[in-house]
Order: C-alpha cells, then structure tokens, then sequence
C-alpha cells in the first residue's frame, strides 16, 4: 500500500486528511511540523505527502527546500495544503518543487481531484 | 411536493426541453425548485407550481425548466476528452485547416469546459504555429451562461480539475473568488439553446463536445439530437461524448474512433447521403 505523509499542525485537519486518504488506500502517517515530518521521510520516504505552510519549528516551504536536497527526496509527490493561497504563494510552492497546491478549506471531492491530477489516483 | 405536482413538472420539462425527470426523487426535485421559489417571491413549491399551472407564464415555466436540467460541471472534467483533443484531434485539424478550427461545447452549463478548451488551446499555441480555434458555447439554462460569461469562479469550483499551474496562470484572485482572465473569456461566445429546436442555424463546427447532455434524453429525444449534430459536424470533424454515452443502438450517423473511448466520427453512410 503506498504512504501518505500528513504534515499539518493541526490535529482535526491530520484527522479529515487521514480519513479521506484511508478512504482512497493510502497508508497515513502524521507529522506536526516540519522537523518531523523530515525525520520521518529519513526514516522512511513517502510515495505523497500532504504539505501545510505554517508549522512550527521548520515550516512546509523550509520542510520541501530541505526535503528534496535529501538522497531519495526528489520522489514523493507534495501537495500543498494551506490557506496562504495567493497566486504569489502558490506559485513559490511550485517554484520550491511542490507537485500541486490544495487551498483550505477543502472537502474530500478537492482532495482527491487533486491527487488524481498529480497521478496519485 | 404531491404527486401530481411532481408528475406537471415532470411533464413541463420533458416537453419544453427533453429532460427526463425521476419523479422518485422527491428530494432532487424539490432542492433545484425550492431556491426558484424563493428568488421568485413564492413562500413554497406548491404556490410557484400552482401559479405555473393556472396562469402558463412563460418565463416562469422557463425558469423552472431550466431549473430542472443538471449543472453538474468541473474544469477538464474526465481528462480524456481533453488528452484527445491535445493529442489526436488539434494536430489532424492544425494540418488540414486554414480557416479556424470550430469547437463547440454543448451544454456547457456554467462555463468550466469550453473554458478547459480554451485554455487548452491556449496552452497548445505553441505546439501548432498560427493555430486558430473558435470556441462556441451552448446552454438551456440562461442563469447558467450568466454566470459562465462572468468568469468568476469560487474556491471550490477552480479546485474541482483545474491544475493549480494554471490557475495561476489564467485566473486572478478577486477577494474570495477566482476570475478567468479576458484574453481567455474572450475566446468564448455563447448562446442559449434548446436541443429540441432546429438546430441547421448554427452551422458547421470541427468538434463537438456534447458530454452528460445525452444521458438526460429519453432514447429518441437522443437520436433526434445526435442526428442534429451529425449535420452540424464537418465531414471530417469529431464528436466527443461523456464516457458513460454511446451511440450504439441510438443512430447510425456516428460511427467510434477504436481504441478512443468516447470519441466519433461521422459514418460514411450518412457522408455518402450527404453529397
């Protein structure tokens, strides 16, 4: 089964996303910030993750920069998940390699159109 | 609603428009005429289908016929359709045509396909050198082709199948909403228009995307239309169906292009009556 990483400081949205992304036969992990999540992808590299902008202690944009510096980093597919959604910030998501850009809030329809755009469904 | 106010409306719609209505869902009707009411001033259902039934005004009845008919629309909907375009169809017709290639969306609601075209074929500019297409849009619902003609969009609608690249690219954030930039807008004419009606007037198009209209027709009401769209289709042209729709068993005026579900092309049958 393939592995969806959610990292999102918020608990209830990890929460929707896991039930969503079960739904569709992802395996969910979770990670409340940046940090973790990165020591998660070192540990064991995820087919997708679901990426929020604002966390602490390392935020989603440092998270991707550092993410696809990482041996094997260049493979998961990131969709942003956030409501800094300006054509600016979105456009910088992509700059910074992300796949594709979910602006909250969002319902399991967006989700997973969204997925399958990038190949994920 | 009672019965016998579902079965007028059942009735008022298949005979102004060819929509078949399921008068087992109670639910469904009464969700697309209860806003209708209230924007019309009616406290419920019952006043505005009395009011329809006793003094027949004509753009009330409209209105709720229209109301009736599905919108369900999203950008780039199934995919496939618009990978042919790209891929098989825009190629073939960039070589044969010096004039512009004609695409029309039938039944285009509120606007996401013939815009899905149009930024597709924006996209593709660079593929086919002076590359020229007239995209034309129809719709039974005036509401409808209001709003597509706006080109504003929610949050939720330019998150339903269209790429965030190019929403960027082609959309401009206004408050909460997205709008379609005009260069893009104005690739587009629309038109109401009632399949049931002689459709000879319209003229010849190269494409023809008539998808999830057909399913909505009862058998004959399909064959009249799709017969109506093989006369406007250019000999060499294409019809793009929904993937759920066929013409098998409905008409003979289109034969499938193997191996490209969906896609069709005129039969030569109806080529050779032609001549």
């Amino acid at each position: 089964m393939r592995t969806c990483l959610v990292a999102d400081d918020s608990r209830v949205i990890r929460k929707v996303a896991r039930r969503i992304l079960e739904d569709a036969g992802f395996d969910v992990a979770e990670a409340a910030d940046g940090m973790e999540a990165l020591a998660w992808c070192r540990t064991s590299m995820p087919e997708a993750i679901l990426l929020d902008w604002n966390m602490p202690v390392l935020n989603g944009l440092e998270f991707l920069q550092q993410l696809r510096r990482e041996p094997g980093g260049d493979k998961p597919i990131v969709v942003f998940c956030t409501v800094e959604n300006t054509p600016e910030r979105i456009a910088k998501a992509f700059a910074c390699g992300a796949n594709e850009f979910i602006m909250k809030p969002f319902d399991s329809e967006i989700l997973e159109s969204k997925f399958a755009e990038v190949g994920l469904l | 609603m009672t019965a016998q106010e579902i079965a007028l409306v059942a009735d008022l719609v298949r005979r102004r428009s060819g929509v078949i209505v399921d008068v087992d869902k109670t639910y469904l009707i009464e969700s697309r005429l209860a806003p209708v009411a209230r924007r019309e001033g009616f406290p419920g259902i019952s006043g505005l289908i009395r009011e329809i039934a006793e003094r027949r005004d004509e753009k009330l009845i409209w209105t709720v016929v229209e109301a009736m008919a599905s919108t369900e629309t999203l950008f780039f909907r199934d995919r496939t359709p618009f990978d042919q375009l790209r891929n098989d169809i825009l190629p073939v017709l960039a070589r044969s045509r010096q004039d512009p290639i004609r695409i029309w969306s039938v039944g285009c609601a509120t606007g996401q396909e013939p815009y899905s075209l149009a930024m597709l074929v924006d996209e593709e500019r660079g593929s086919h050198a002076g590359l020229k297409v007239d995209i034309f849009a129809s719709d039974l619902s005036e509401r409808c082709l209001e709003k597509a003609h706006t080109g504003l969009y929610t949050h939720f609608e330019v998150q339903r199948g269209l790429p965030s690249r190019l929403l960027i690219k082609y959309f401009e954030k206004v408050e909460d909403a997205w709008v379609l930039s005009p260069r893009i807008r104005q690739m587009v004419r629309w038109r109401r228009m009632n399949l049931l009606a002689d459709l000879r007037a319209v003229g010849q198009f190269d494409v023809i995307f008539c998808r999830n209209v057909l399913n909505a027709f009862d058998e004959s009401t399909r064959a009249m239309v799709l017969d109506q769209l093989a006369l406007a289709l250019s000999d060499d042209g294409f019809l793009i169906l929904g993937l759920n729709e066929a013409v098998a068993g409905v008409t003979k005026a289109f034969r499938p292009v193997p191996g490209r579900r969906g896609l069709y092309i005129r039969a030569p049958d109806l080529l050779q009556g032609a001549a």
